[in-house]
């Protein structure tokens, strides 16, 4: 908006310190969409579950563009290989119409109120009125020109890619297959929630929430590669011993350190001078009048063989992913939901969450699931400080002064500079990393 | 129309507007006070609502979690504050079957925060179910289904 040429350039060394214009530049906003949510990066639009049939279709964004998820028809033989699911933008090749305007339906076909132009499910235009012309006697008014061409003229089609029922689609045709991009440090952890032995985990869709943060986008994938703040901002992770830095806790991370995961193991909770001492959220006598708003019952697929250590098994109550740039996957105790990020200007993103549960849960489970959900969410018990303390953090960086990166950049240098994988969690080495990348791309 | 129907129409109002003074005036602790024990609090988006999905931004399904709320707002989330001021329509008076009283009445919160405009934050319809306590109507069961497609960042007190 107001950032001087000499913005950006990142002066200091490595990625502890991040300039508070990567936040606030208009311009360098307008960068982000080009190169990263247009470019050659995977972005999350939906889960197949949203749309079981054929026709069905969501509206849902790649960066700030509107985009529709929908499963197309799929020839019998093709049914193996194929799931059906396309993602076409929202815009019609004729005048530029957002023609798609119910947020979900099932369609037999697309049409643009405006001149009636006809898509298929695929994004191919079968036809328009008065192609041809009118004819008028002996002669034909009008029509498009002989050279027209209607496959050139579809809506803009994305690649799309599927794993465990998770859509992704990008606009590049540069972008790496989506098993490669995300990385085999991440998917042991995909494959731990969405994989059961005998194939892909049958999701079921419980709903959504959905808020409107005024603060950058970036900040969302940060708060979840924090694994300082959750004990000290959050009263009931650290009182209850859902997330707290004396548990068993790893951080990783892909190679390019782009994506993430935070694993934990809860513990019982209560006092423990080391994490708890002085920290005022920590409340020592805090007790629930109703205690089914903490009912966790572990379950099964919990437990996996350790990716990091073979021969050995894991159990975490917690794994927060983090897929660059604009999907996070919660599963913390026995709620499950992905977060979706809609950039909307570089001080503002629309947060979708989605929460699922298993198509063989019990009804039990499922109301478990659903009482759970009391703590996330816009008005979540853990959740709504999160975005609170975003929209705060946005509000501090508008008050740089621009002298320089000493009073005009965030310190992240918890457990030093570097961008390593820990065994820990006292450290803001994801939040380094996911710098380290970003400055990258986007050669500042 | 008979007296009857018109007392409880003004009986419903009445608790209505007494619940919308608790809120603003931040009166939380009273709050629960106008449910039954094991009553049903949800504030919940239309579209989750009219596709029968069933997540919930706040889903209470007793006094007890709603006290736990309660001690959330107060000590434990973290938040800018705001004050909320609550619009409530009259309420439409369904049925009463079984002593239970089924009413809908629509409701605008506005949000003003401090140094700030009122913004429209919440907009929607309560609908209730109310039974009789030592004489008392009170709530068995309250969802605001909103229509707002966004909350405006996180949604904190009851509404």
């Amino acid at each position: 908006m107001n950032a001087p040429d000499n913005l950006s350039r990142w002066r200091t060394e490595g990625s502890s310190r991040v300039p508070f214009w990567a936040y606030t530049d208009a311009q360098l906003y307008q960068r982000e969409l080009e190169r990263i949510f247009y470019g050659a990066h995977w972005c999350y639009v939906g889960l197949e579950a949203e749309i079981p049939n054929t026709g069905d279709y969501k509206l849902s964004h790649v960066g700030e563009r509107q985009v529709i998820m929908v499963r197309d028809r799929v020839a019998p033989k093709d049914r193996g290989t194929d799931p059906g699911i396309r993602v076409v933008e929202n815009r019609c090749a004729h005048r530029g119409v957002r023609f798609c305007q119910e947020p979900h339906g099932t369609a037999r076909s697309f049409v643009c109120p405006y001149h009636q132009w006809t898509y298929k499910l695929n994004g191919d235009l079968a036809g328009l009125p008065f192609k041809d012309g009118v004819k008028d006697g002996e002669c034909t008014n009008g029509g498009m020109p002989a050279d027209f061409n209607l496959q050139a003229h579809g809506l803009t089609k994305l690649r799309v890619a599927t794993l465990h029922g998770l859509v992704f689609a990008t606009f590049s045709d540069q972008t790496e297959p989506l098993e490669e991009y995300l990385g085999p440090q991440i998917l042991p952890w995909l494959n731990r929630i969405f994989q059961r032995p005998d194939g892909p985990a049958k999701l079921t869709l419980l709903g959504y929430n959905r808020q409107r943060i005024p603060g950058n986008w970036k900040l969302m994938m940060e708060n979840i590669k924090d694994p300082y703040h959750p004990g000290l901002l959050h009263t009931w992770f650290v009182t209850f011993g859902l997330w707290r830095a004396d548990q068993k806790s790893r951080m990783v991370m892909d190679a390019q350190g782009r994506h993430a995961v935070m694993v934990s193991r809860r513990n019982d909770g209560g006092e423990n001078a080391a994490v708890t001492q002085g920290v005022t959220s920590f409340k020592a006598n805090m007790a629930l009048n109703d205690n089914r708003l903490l009912d966790v019952t572990p379950e099964p697929w919990w437990t996996i063989a350790d990716p990091a250590h073979p021969g050995q098994s894991i159990t975490p109550t917690v794994t927060m992913i983090t897929l660059f740039p604009s999907l996070i996957i919660q599963q913390q105790v026995n709620s499950l939901s992905t977060r979706h990020i809609v950039p909307r200007g570089e001080g503002c993103f629309d947060f979708v969450w989605t929460h699922f549960g298993f198509a063989d849960d019990t009804p039990e489970m499922t109301q478990r699931r659903l009482r759970q959900a009391n703590l996330f969410g816009p008005a979540g018990f853990v959740s709504a400080d999160d975005g609170e303390v975003i929209e705060f953090s946005q509000d501090g960086f508008r008050q740089w002064s621009g002298d320089g990166n000493e009073s005009g950049a965030t310190l992240c240098e918890l457990g030093g500079t570097g961008t390593e994988a820990t065994e820990h969690m006292v450290t803001e080495t994801l939040i380094r990393s996911m710098y380290a990348y970003w400055k990258k791309v986007m050669a500042v | 129309m008979d007296l009857a129907t018109l007392l409880l129409q003004h009986e419903v109002d009445q608790l209505n507007a007494r619940y919308a003074a608790a809120l603003d005036e931040k009166r939380y602790n009273d709050w629960p006070e106008f449910f039954v024990e094991d009553a049903f609090y949800k504030v919940q988006a239309r579209e989750n609502f009219d596709r029968q999905l069933p997540l919930a931004l706040i889903a209470l399904e007793s006094k007890g979690m709603m006290k736990d709320r309660v001690y959330g707002i107060t000590q434990t989330i973290y938040h800018g504050p705001y004050y909320m001021r609550h619009v409530v329509s009259p309420a439409m008076v369904m049925e009463q079957d079984d002593g239970v009283v089924r009413a809908q009445a629509n409701y605008a919160v506005f949000r003003t925060k401090p140094g700030s405009v009122s913004e429209v934050y919440n907009v929607g319809r309560y609908i209730d179910e109310l039974v009789r306590e030592d004489g008392v109507l009170r709530l068995r069961q309250r969802c605001c289904v909103y229509d707002s497609e966004m909350v405006l960042n996180s949604l904190i007190y009851p509404i």
